[in-house]
């Protein structure tokens, strides 16, 4: 991670960003600058955040003021991402596991789960359609980064954020506004809870999980590591538990003590019997 | 499948309907609620129907009643297009039938996003 900016060009770059995109950055957001715009200096080799501002004030309009515009407003998730993993979690998974614990608690674990729309989610979908559930589930998110972790104990959203995928009914009933931003409601952000954690260390203290959402993230890892993290996440789960991953990623060849199978529109691993 | 965008701004028209033609829409277009309300008197119901809020002449608003106190319109889905973005707007566009609601500025895969939400576009 470059150095920050100086106050003056945090300042100014809030400015551009408002000007070009009508995005506005609150001044505790410089987080949010230094993780998107990481990308974007390594690509256009430009050694420092300050360094990218100079040629942003520069030049006219240009393809580095068009590629940072691109990287503040473009989010890699969503809420209800791919909507169909969601849609069979609600209609057929959580219905099967719900009726076999009985009145047990159930874990749920987004392993690797960035700024936490994943979990939110599933924490809306739970209240919505298993409320008595809700009350005793707990939601387990991890992340390696800590900046992205705190934001989702905050629950905090940008106007962006929020416009993506999530319906505009459980916007107005679980959010509230905060200034330009808005904030999950307390009833859901005590369902869920956060931990750090690098999933390629052996990690413990984890209850065995009902189940487990890891999408979109195994890619980032080579074939060894992925065997070791997702033979250690089935032996963290039930026996019955089920996994969800991203709509392009298999375990063939991974780890053959998962079973495939599907329900609705999703595929999805169980442990093999 | 149809839609119909009604937006003052005709840049903003032009854009969403450059989208919704991406995704196989036949669009029409109107620049206010009134000259909306014309365009469908002399046609079929469109599946889906994206409404600014603040125009000239009629707003969003009154024309989401209108459409929704017409049955002919019962199964067009609606979605308010809008810089107001207070919940109380949104609690009110909800109760008066809009189906959805997207906040400008908003980007290409937030209006997919919704759209999907709506059943009318691919989830991914």
């Amino acid at each position: 991670m470059s150095p920050s900016l100086d106050p003056q060009d945090f300042s100014w770059l809030c400015s551009f960003l408002h000007d070009e995109s009508a995005l506005v950055i609150d001044e505790h957001k410089e987080y949010l600058v230094n993780t998107r715009l990481a990308p974007v200096l390594k690509e256009l080799g430009i050694p420092t955040l300050t360094e990218l501002v100079a040629r942003l004030k520069r030049r006219p309009l240009s393809n580095v003021h068009q590629r940072v515009i691109e990287a503040m407003t473009t989010n890699e998730t969503s809420f209800f991402r791919d909507i169909h993993p969601f849609d069979t979690l609600r209609n057929d998974i959580l219905p099967e596991i719900i009726k076999r614990r009985g009145g047990a608690p159930l874990n749920i674990w987004c392993a690797a789960a960035s700024t936490g729309q994943e979990p939110y989610t599933i924490a809306m979908i739970l209240r919505e359609a298993f409320p008595d559930v809700a009350a005793r589930t707990k939601i387990l998110c991890t992340d390696i980064n800590n900046p992205v972790l705190e934001r989702t104990k905050q629950g905090m959203y940008t106007q962006l954020e929020v416009n993506r995928g999530l319906p505009a009914a459980l916007l107005v009933k679980y959010f509230e506004r905060r200034g330009s931003d808005w904030q999950v409601k307390e009833e859901l952000r005590r369902m869920i809870e956060i931990r750090a954690m690098n999933l390629a260390i052996p990690w413990a203290g984890v209850p065995p999980m009902d189940i487990v959402f890891i999408r979109n993230v195994l890619i980032y890892f080579d074939v060894e590591t992925k065997k070791t993290i997702v033979g250690r996440i089935r032996r963290n789960m039930a026996m019955d538990g089920f996994l969800f991953m991203g709509g392009a990623e298999t375990l063939l060849n991974i780890d053959n003590d998962f079973a495939r199978t599907t329900a609705g529109k999703s595929t999805l691993y169980r442990r093999a019997a | 499948m149809r839609a119909l965008v009604v937006d003052d701004s005709r840049a903003i028209r032009a854009m969403i309907a450059r989208m919704l033609r991406e995704l196989g829409y036949a669009v029409t277009q109107a620049g206010d609620g009134r000259e909306a309300l014309d365009v469908l008197a002399g046609s079929d119901a469109p599946e889906l129907a994206l409404l600014d809020w603040n125009m000239p002449v009629m707003d969003g608003y009154a024309l989401l009643r209108e459409l929704r106190a017409d049955p002919r319109f019962r199964a067009t889905r609606i979605m308010m297009v809008t810089t107001e973005t207070e919940i109380e707007n949104m609690q009110s566009a909800l109760a008066a039938g809009a189906d959805e609601y997207l906040m400008k500025p908003f980007t290409w895969d937030a209006l997919r996003e919704k759209l999907a939400l709506l059943g009318l576009a691919d989830a991914a």
